[in-house]
């Protein structure tokens, strides 16, 4: 028998189901693993160890008694830590909640616990969801499995690394501009931004509201299917979940994608991309063109200014959706203010990291009276401008194929210094956001040295099960990390 | 304030204020406005809140439908355009009772728009327009205690309010007043709000500016907020207005601020200067879509809307010849005009029972609570025996006080008790004798011209007939004897 840690979900789960191994094993395993990998790897901020080995007996329990499972009973799995955990410390990577323990769970995290899922602890992340690098967590230094002196990309680098090193069956992350996709292609697993809608944001600390969706993080596509099959559903208590039933993602995965259109958009290889990032997305092209698939060449225009609309948007909601950190009612409280005023000035700007204060500031002058028209307003209109080109792209292709990052993950403190650079990594995944379109990062091929490089398969609203199906198709016949 | 009359006389001359008010009403939903909290008023606190209403990180807002509906019948009573296309926006800034650092209110699309009201003043009618009707949330409250320090109370925090903007239309604390009660009367009478002053359900503030008579711009206002008396939105309209002429006269300048009205003193006092750094960045809220009232659900909600005060007002002056006046003050609370509206369609003589209504039961209404201690029946049996001369006014009027305390059939009171009024002419006049035989000296004074000796005699006459005498009669009796 292979390392447990090696499985799949869907093979665990039938090993689970069929008592080959019991859910302890499977749980003690992976905790063995973040043991023995993490101090080096950095992926998660809190291991729950006994609650994990807990809830593991009690599924055994359950297949003791002969009850019925569900696919991810006894999986054990990693969460961001911007998802609110009943009882378990929710830090944002921030020190402003360093200690905050909510009193609620978010819905897509109670979904897996209704599934029997096991939650191996809280991973790491850039603070509050801001930065392409998990660099910037106020806690630790997260390195990428693949390549230890460089980055595993970010947001949700702890999501990433957790799964390339084994040190998850599966993760949740959540994506902004990006935070999914990017550490996934970067750490070389698979990474899912669903529809915007898809999945209920109620109890994700917000980012940025109109932009942020949780997606999962696996080790191959029809994992990645299988989660989201059980965090996608409409949810009461997120206004913005789209009503109605979901499909079961996973139905069409291995059906063949032939005679299917995919889309090319020549603005996703221009300046700026690495030769080995295209070489390898085009290469990826080659691959659907030799599985039955008619390449198209698409134009969005529009692209250009995609970048600066995500960061007036995001920043914009930011300001406002992390004002309520204020010092007064929970959270890092400053010692040394003595009004009101200071009590708020001194706790945000020693509760909050640079990353976040300068979005803070940048989204706080982008709302200014005077300022909001030319910045938000513009923005705005940006952002129905990509919608109407991806709209209008998806009249000539089932799916677009591009790069996910201009680069592989680079190294550790390179691009620290210089934001706008760091932002500038973000240009290939931001207009999937601000469109609300799904996005499916698979890796596509590796670097000379080795690092992963990713793609992304991009399709029209609520698409996800037809970007599984050609995101398989490609997977088994030239995948393998 | 200088105090000089002579100041004084020359502002009322030369000045004249200009207010605008802005009213926040509670909606009586069963629940808060985001979250399923109960909204019951006086609960111990931090007892009605919970992760969403408390602003905790990742929680989210999800609208309760009812408020829409209920500020859409706001708006209707009002005579708004009503937007059937809305959205809400967040309204930005730091306060410890705002848990989200954000209110989530309406900025640029409010639910409703364009409406008016018509008041009536000593003046005569006037129309008031409405700017705007929009829906948002409380806050919480703040409790300062002498131990403890200053604390927290959410119970508050998403209780669902409207909003409710005047045009600067007003000219006079008495229109401000009469505005707000009749603004009161109509809201209440849609049932979509309680409109209680004393628990906050109902609260004022008054934008107010002064400039010359005649003038087409508007001064600079100063804003006074959360008055919930209108005795002192009365007074601080007065005073304010006051120090504002008296700055201007004395060559001062008006300050674009928030004053706070102190009752026991009478006054005014500033509380923060409004600078133009109060940027509160609406932006719409990402977390909610935006509100659409379909045709069909308008029309419903219109049909929902009971008849309003002015046109009851109408109904009575036409239908019982009730006057204006008297009309006005029976609809200004719909409870009091249905129980009128029973009454009168259960007597003869529905003016009579409109008399005692606003007569005698308003002056035993107790504060704000206006319950009504007198079943519509008893009212109106009441009415006709006064109109029927079988018992005087003054009977009648003790007859509803002695009914409100101790209940009981009025006829049966006066029956047992003999009040029936005394109708004969000859029995009258052996009181009158009797009691000018008693005070000989109302003829001396009446002899010397002194006229009120005449009611002195009917006073007599009223008490030696435990006031049961019909006073018209007694009236030309007493006047026949004395002019012998």
């Amino acid at each position: 028998m292979r390392e447990l840690t090696k499985y799949s979900i869907e093979e665990l789960s039938r090993l689970i189901s069929r008592k080959e191994v019991s859910a302890a094993e499977v749980t003690q395993g992976y905790l063995d693993k973040i043991r023995e990998k993490d101090g080096l790897i950095g992926a998660y901020i809190t291991v729950t160890e006994e609650a994990a080995l807990k809830k593991a007996a009690q599924v055994d329990r359950k297949i003791a008694a002969g009850e019925e499972l569900s696919p991810l009973a006894g999986i054990p799995g990693g969460i961001k830590d911007n998802m609110c955990t009943n009882g378990v410390k929710t830090t944002c990577a921030s020190k402003m909640l360093e200690n905050f323990v909510p009193c609620y769970t978010s819905t897509a995290v109670e979904r897996l616990e209704k599934m029997d899922y096991v939650m191996l602890g809280k991973v790491n992340m850039d603070e509050f969801a801001m930065g392409s690098s998990t660099e910037n967590s106020a806690f630790k230094i997260t390195r990428n499995p693949a390549a230890p002196d460089c980055v595993p990309g970010g947001s949700s680098g702890g999501s990433a690394a957790a799964v390339a090193a084994e040190e998850a069956a599966f993760t949740l992350g959540s994506d902004t501009g990006g935070s999914i996709r990017q550490p996934a292609a970067f750490c070389g697993v698979v990474g899912m931004k669903p529809t915007y809608g898809a999945v209920s944001r109620y109890g994700l600390v917000a980012f940025a509201s109109s932009l942020d969706q949780i997606g999962p993080v696996t080790k191959n596509v029809t994992d990645n299917a299988i989660v989201l099959n059980a965090i996608s559903a409409h949810d009461g208590l997120d206004a913005t979940s789209i009503p109605g039933d979901r499909p079961d993602y996973t139905a069409d995965i291995g059906k063949d994608v032939a005679g299917m259109r995919v889309g090319l958009p020549t603005e996703f290889f221009g300046e700026g991309i690495s030769p080995e990032v295209k070489d390898a997305v085009m290469a990826a092209a080659k691959a659907y063109e030799s599985l039955g698939c008619e390449i198209v060449e698409l134009s969005l225009p529009s692209l250009d200014y995609a970048l600066s609309a995500y960061y007036v948007i995001s920043s914009a909601e930011a300001s406002s959706n992390l004002a309520r950190f204020d010092g007064i009612r929970y959270g890092y409280r400053s010692e040394k203010g003595a009004t009101l005023d200071e009590v708020y000035r001194y706790s945000r700007t020693e509760g909050f990291g640079p990353e976040v204060q300068r979005r803070i500031m940048l989204g706080t002058f982008a709302l200014s009276s005077g300022y909001y028209d030319a910045y938000y307003k513009k923005a705005l209109q940006v952002r129905t401008l990509i919608m109407e080109e991806y709209r209008k792209s998806f009249e000539t292709c089932q799916f677009i194929l591009s790069p996910v990052a201009p680069t592989a993950a680079y190294r550790i403190g390179e691009k620290t210094e210089n934001p706008i650079e760091m932002y500038m990594g973000d240009i290939y995944s931001v207009p999937v956001n601000i469109a609300g379109l799904p996005a499916l990062s698979l890796p596509c091929g590796r670097t000379e040295d080795g690092r992963p490089i990713g793609m992304q398969l991009i399709g029209k609203p609520l698409s996800e099960g037809l970007l599984y199906r050609a995101g398989y198709a490609y997977e088994r016949e030239f995948g393998g990390r | 304030m200088s105090g000089n009359l002579e100041v004084g006389e020359k502002m009322a001359r030369n000045y004249e204020m200009v207010i605008g008010l802005e009213v926040h009403a509670e909606l009586k939903t069963e629940t808060k406005i985001f979250c399923g909290c109960s909204t019951k008023f006086g609960a111990e606190p931090n007892t009605q809140c919970c992760p969403v209403c408390m602003g905790m990180p990742g929680t989210l807002p999800v609208l309760n439908g009812k408020v829409v509906d209920y500020a859409v019948k706001a708006g209707l009573a009002t005579n708004c355009t009503i937007t059937t296309h809305s959205k809400q926006d967040r309204k930005n800034y730091f306060y410890p009772d705002l848990p989200k650092a954000y209110q989530i209110s309406q900025y640029d699309l409010p639910l409703c728009e364009h409406g008016y009201i018509d008041i009536s003043t000593g003046e005569g009618e006037k129309r008031i327009g409405i700017t705007r009707i929009h829906i948002e949330e409380d806050a919480g409250k703040l409790v300062h205690h002498e131990k403890y320090g200053t604390m927290i109370d959410c119970n508050r925090c998403g209780v669902p309010l409207i909003e409710i903007v005047s045009e600067p239309d007003m000219r006079s604390a008495e229109e401000a007043v009469a505005y707000l009660e009749k603004l009161r009367a109509v809201i209440m009478y849609t049932g979509v709000a309680d409109c209680r002053m004393q628990e906050g359900g109902f609260r004022c503030d008054v934008n107010l500016s002064v400039r010359e008579k005649g003038a087409e711009t508007f001064g600079t206002r100063t804003e006074m907020k959360n008055l919930n008396s209108f005795a002192f939105i009365a007074k601080a309209i007065d005073y304010e207005f006051k120090r504002q002429c008296e700055t201007l006269e004395n060559g001062g300048e008006i300050i674009q601020e928030t004053r706070r009205f102190d009752p026991d003193t009478g006054k005014t006092y500033s509380m923060r200067v409004k600078e133009d750094a109060n940027d509160y960045r609406y932006f719409p809220d990402p977390d909610l879509p935006y509100i659409d009232i379909p045709a069909e659900k308008l029309e419903n909600l219109r049909g929902e809307i009971p008849v309003l005060p002015d046109e009851r007002r109408r109904i009575y002056e036409e239908k019982y010849g009730i006057d204006r006046k008297t009309g006005g003050l029976i609809t200004g609370d719909r409870e009091v005009a249905d129980f009128f509206e029973e009454t009168a369609s259960r007597t003869k003589y529905p003016k009579t029972a409109a008399n005692l209504l606003t007569g005698e039961i308003f002056r035993l209404f107790s504060g704000e609570e206006r319950e009504i201690r007198i079943s519509g029946e008893s009212l109106a049996a009441i009415a006709d025996m006064a109109g029927d001369s079988y018992i005087n006014s003054s009977t009648a009027k003790r007859l509803v006080r002695e009914v409100w305390e101790n209940g009981g059939d009025p006829m049966q009171i006066v029956r047992e008790n003999d009040l029936a009024q005394i109708n004969d002419e000859a029995v009258i006049r052996d009181k009158v004798l009797a009691a000018l035989k008693e005070r000989p000296k109302i003829l001396e004074d009446y002899k010397k011209g002194k006229t009120s000796a005449a009611g002195a005699l009917t006073g007599a006459v009223m008490g030696l007939t435990k006031n049961k005498a019909n006073p018209e009669i007694v009236n030309r009796v007493v006047k026949e004897v004395l002019e012998g």
